[in-house]
């Protein structure tokens, strides 16, 4: 099990450095430093200074060493617009996030895999048939489309809803709701085909064979390893929800870091727009290492693999 | 040990129905089997032959797919084609109870190995955790398994093939079956490890009073473990009898093919006999018999009419028009 | 228009009537919808100029935020309503659907051929040219789709053509795993095996061997990420780093309907929005029968 972790813990730091390369790569290499690095309406004279405080006269190998030097020491830079360093805001920010995610994720789970069983149990019927349905619509419509429509049925309507902001649960709602749709569909598919696979698998054929009631062969023998594929699969997503979020949170003026990057790219500050997209994918390297690691505990067959 | 068969297959058909009723294949065709208790009956024949299907017809256990469409099945006396749902299910497991062939896809991976050697008895017999948990330590170590109390606490992938086989056996016995079917139990098992869980299977069954089909292709284990031995073909027993006789006379073709087949050691170069062809398909049988076409002594009746169940003694019988008792 | 059979019996042309056979296509197992759809957008999106009943990009302010012709206060002139500088919604439809069909399929097929190429290179060839491509693909598949291609965007600046190569740059690496892993299992076959007995170049192999038994899983692959790529490119629009106005994309259609959405202004967004998931739709379903039809064991994609 130790050896396990150490190796994957050794992949994730390969990851991240090639990362942070990457990163440091397209801006540095493909994009104009001077103008991205440099706050908008920097006058000729300015533009000279600050080509050599920021080094860009140095060669690149130096300029990634301090490159990643400031950022191992926590210094992404200062935002143009808000004038507060950038690892500040992503911080203050990043629980917004968190939290729906946790939402939509929470939905997704709840609506996507017992829809995903009953589909499977009741193949060929009309839940799968209706289980299908919904699939297809899910994976079709853009999350942020989901989320207009919302506004407008619930806010602009019905005037339940309050349309943008945070604060109350009332607020999470139609956010968790549009940001959630397309993953439970994708959740419901996955269920529903591990489900189906595992139901015909020769471990449940033995469990009937014993005479095992039939709802006992169900929640008890295919369930969890139904659903070893789609907690997976929720681990990966959870975290993929935090950063494509981006556009949902733009519509519902939700503070996270998904507004914070269109608040970079719109206001033309590209420190906050580098940390973001820097720390998402780093975030997502380790969040993967570590659902790496629980799916060891969760199946024993894994702890023991080479 | 009563006189009264435990178990009857009386032209017993099961047959799946696809593509919305054009499809009819005829898995199990007219079969009839009588077994008594504490018997071995061999069920022989080619991968497709229907004998696995033969067994899920028994136990009811088959797909939606397929359906019985006729003949009795009678099970201690009692009418199974009679049994509701809830019934069959508290037959299966305890009354009769099957071995599949792969032992490593049998074993659920996620539950420890006690788990689920007690979960029968736990069902059956509403048993308490802790005397199930004594149950299936004892049920271990009566299939050989050494270390047993070390072993309950294990999951199966650490296992080797032989063990995960004898535990899918301790499940089999776990609520003290009157039948136990074994479907090719050792083909998947290294060849030194069989006989060990031949002899296993044999003392159990001794020990139990179990009697016990023997679903194989191996004609040799037939003649080592079984009493009377069933040939299918295409979905139909086309020969039954005790061992004996069917190794000495056989009296079908098929039977005789299979035989002649077997390679034999000190005979000197002789070349090895195949059948040749394959077996044909089920859903587009032959009018006539269904060994026809690779049949070596065929004759035009045999492709005209099917040929009826010729009774060769009181307990040899086969369908073949060549056949005279 | 119906069909006419031929004559039974063959008669000399000069005096036979004159029969026209219409082709019969066969439909049966084909999937209609998606290909009804796609087709659909295709024809718009070639016909624009001529089937769009105003200039999209123009509109007069005395017509702004008009709605559907079916509601009160529309009309027939603006059939799906105007939105807030007075330009058609239907003729922006149209156009965005030339945008959305060229980018779609342009930045798939980058992407596909980029990936499969560093696919079959990295499966075949192993080794350290294996090692770099993977962890590469690697690093970038840790990053959201979305994200990079804001990041990318961020730096080169929006414009129709860079979104295209943005989005090839973003998501070759969805198939250079898939076909790696496929080209590792092809590698064992024997037809492989046969091609380096008989002194085939690894060149030869990877083109005339490996490629044409890949291409079906591409194919597969690059129906089911149009859907992807067409949302990430409204997304984008939407966001303002995507097509750049005044073009008509349905993404930037949803931004502009925005601004009208507390007012009440629905078909500003539900129009486009509808577009963009009929596409991915039609994407999606005929990446679903591709796949059933291609090769069952594709499951997995």
């Amino acid at each position: 099990m130790r050896r396990f972790v150490l190796r994957r813990l050794a992949y994730a730091a390969l990851s991240l450095f090639l990362l942070s390369v990457t990163i440091f790569f397209f801006v540095r290499v493909t994009g104009d430093p001077t103008v991205l690095l440099v706050e908008p309406g920097a006058s000729k004279s300015d533009l000279e200074a600050l080509r050599h405080d920021l080094g860009l006269d140095r060669s690149l190998a130096v300029q990634y060493g301090a490159f990643m030097r400031d950022i191992l020491r926590g210094d992404f830079g200062r935002s143009f617009y808000y004038r507060t360093p950038v690892l500040e805001l992503y911080v203050s920010r990043l629980p917004n996030s968190i939290l729906l995610a946790a939402a939509a994720m929470a939905f997704s789970l709840l609506i996507g895999i017992p829809s995903g069983i009953l589909a499977a149990v009741r193949v060929g019927g009309f839940w799968d048939s209706a289980g299908k349905l919904f699939a297809l619509l899910g994976l079709s419509m853009p999350s942020f489309w989901v989320g207009l429509l919302l506004i407008l049925f619930f806010s602009v309507y019905l005037g339940w809803l309050p349309s943008s902001g945070s604060g109350t649960a009332w607020h999470v709602l139609m956010p968790a709701f549009a940001l959630g749709w397309y993953f439970a569909a994708a959740h419901m598919r996955l269920t529903r085909s591990s489900m189906l696979e595992v139901l015909g698998s020769e471990y449940v054929k033995l469990a009937r064979l014993k005479g095992l009631p039939e709802m006992r062969v169900i929640a008890k023998h295919a369930f969890k390893n139904a659903l070893i594929p789609v907690l997976t699969l929720a681990g990966i997503n959870l975290v993929l929800m935090v950063n494509v979020a981006v556009v949902v949170e733009t519509v519902f003026a939700w503070p996270g870091i998904g507004r914070l990057l269109y608040e970079g790219i719109a206001f033309r500050d590209f420190p906050v727009v580098q940390a973001t997209v820097l720390l998402a994918g780093s975030m997502i390297v380790v969040v993967n290492l570590v659902v790496d690691v629980l799916y060891a505990v969760i199946d024993p067959r894994i702890r023991y693999e080479r | 040990m009563t006189d009264r068969p435990l178990l009857e297959l009386d032209r017993l058909s099961a047959h799946y129905v696809t593509g919305r009723g054009t499809r009819v294949v005829r898995a199990v065709d007219e079969v009839s089997l009588t077994l008594r208790p504490g018997e071995t009956l061999g069920v022989v024949g080619e991968s497709g032959s229907g004998k696995t299907t033969l067994a899920l017809t028994i136990l009811r256990l088959l797909p939606p797919a397929a359906r019985i469409v006729s003949g009795a099945l009678r099970f201690d006396g009692e009418d199974l084609l009679a049994k509701s749902p809830n019934e069959m299910r508290r037959i299966r497991g305890k009354r009769i109870a099957m071995i599949l062939q792969d032992p490593m896809a049998s074993l659920n991976p996620l539950f420890t190995v006690g788990d689920q050697v007690a979960e029968p008895v736990r069902v059956h017999e509403h048993a308490s955790r802790r005397s199930a948990r004594e149950r299936a330590g004892a049920l271990l170590r009566a299939v050989r398994i050494p270390a047993a109390a070390q072993r309950l606490r294990e999951y199966p992938h650490q296992m080797s093939g032989g063990m995960r086989q004898r535990i899918v056996g301790a499940i089999a016995i776990s609520c003290e079956p009157q039948l136990l079917i074994a479907d090719e139990p050792t083909t998947s098992l290294d060849v030194t490890i069989q006989a060990q869980y031949l002899k296993l299977l044999r003392d159990i069954q001794r020990e139990h009073g179990l009697a016990l089909i023997f679903i194989t292709h191996n004609l040799g284990i037939v003649a080592r473990m079984c009493d009377s031995v069933a040939v299918m073909y295409a979905g139909r027993v086309i020969e039954s009898g005790p061992v004996r006789q069917i190794f000495n006379a056989p009296a079908h073709p098929y039977t005789q093919a299979l035989i002649e087949s077997i390679p034999r050691l000190g005979g000197g170069p002789e070349r090895l006999t195949a059948i040749d062809g394959q077996p044909p398909d089920l859903a587009t049988l032959p009018r006539g018999c269904s060994f026809q076409a690779r049949c070596p002594r065929v004759v035009d009746r045999c492709r005209e009419d099917d040929p009826p169940t010729v009774q060769l003694s009181t307990e040899h019988s086969a369908r073949c028009w060549l056949a005279k008792p | 228009m119906s069909v006419s059979p031929a004559p039974a019996a063959p008669s000399p042309v000069a005096s036979a009537p004159f029969t026209y056979r219409v082709p019969r296509i066969r439909t049966e197992g084909l999937p209609m919808l998606p290909i009804v759809i796609l087709v659909t957008l295709a024809v718009l999106a070639v016909l624009a100029d001529v089937i769009a009943p105003h200039n999209p990009e123009i509109g007069s302010l005395s017509q702004r935020f008009r709605p559907p012709a079916w509601i009160a206060g529309g009309s027939t002139e603006h059939l799906l309503g105007t939105d807030h500088i007075g330009r058609d919604v239907l003729s922006r439809l149209i156009f965005g659907a030339r945008v959305s069909m060229i980018v779609g399929f342009t930045a798939v097929i980058i992407a596909g051929v980029l990936g499969s190429t560093l696919g079959i290179l990295s499966g075949y060839l192993g080794g350290w040219v294996d090692q770099v491509i993977m962890r590469v693909t690697d690093t970038w598949l840790a990053l959201p789709g979305l994200t990079f291609a804001i990041f990318l965007a961020a730096i080169v600046g929006p414009s129709e053509w860079n979104i295209v190569i943005i989005l090839g740059a973003v998501y070759w690496t969805r198939y250079a795993r898939v076909i790696r892993s496929e080209v590792l299992s092809l590698k064992e076959r024997d037809f492989v095996r046969l091609a380096i007995v008989a002194g085939c170049s690894k060149w030869t192999i990877m083109r005339r061997h490996l490629l044409p038994n890949v291409l079906n899983t591409a194919i597969v692959l690059a129906t089911l990420m149009l859907g992807v790529v067409i949302v990430t490119e409204a997304a984008l629009s939407f966001l303002g780093v995507g097509v750049p106005p005044p073009k008509p994309a349905w993404g930037l259609m949803l931004a502009d309907g925005k601004k009208g959405l507390m007012a009440g202004y629905w078909w500003l967004t539900v129009f486009p929005g509808l577009c963009i998931v009929l596409m991915v739709l039609a994407a999606n379903l005929l990446g679903d029968w591709l796949r059933v039809k291609l090769d069952p064991q594709l499951r997995q994609l």
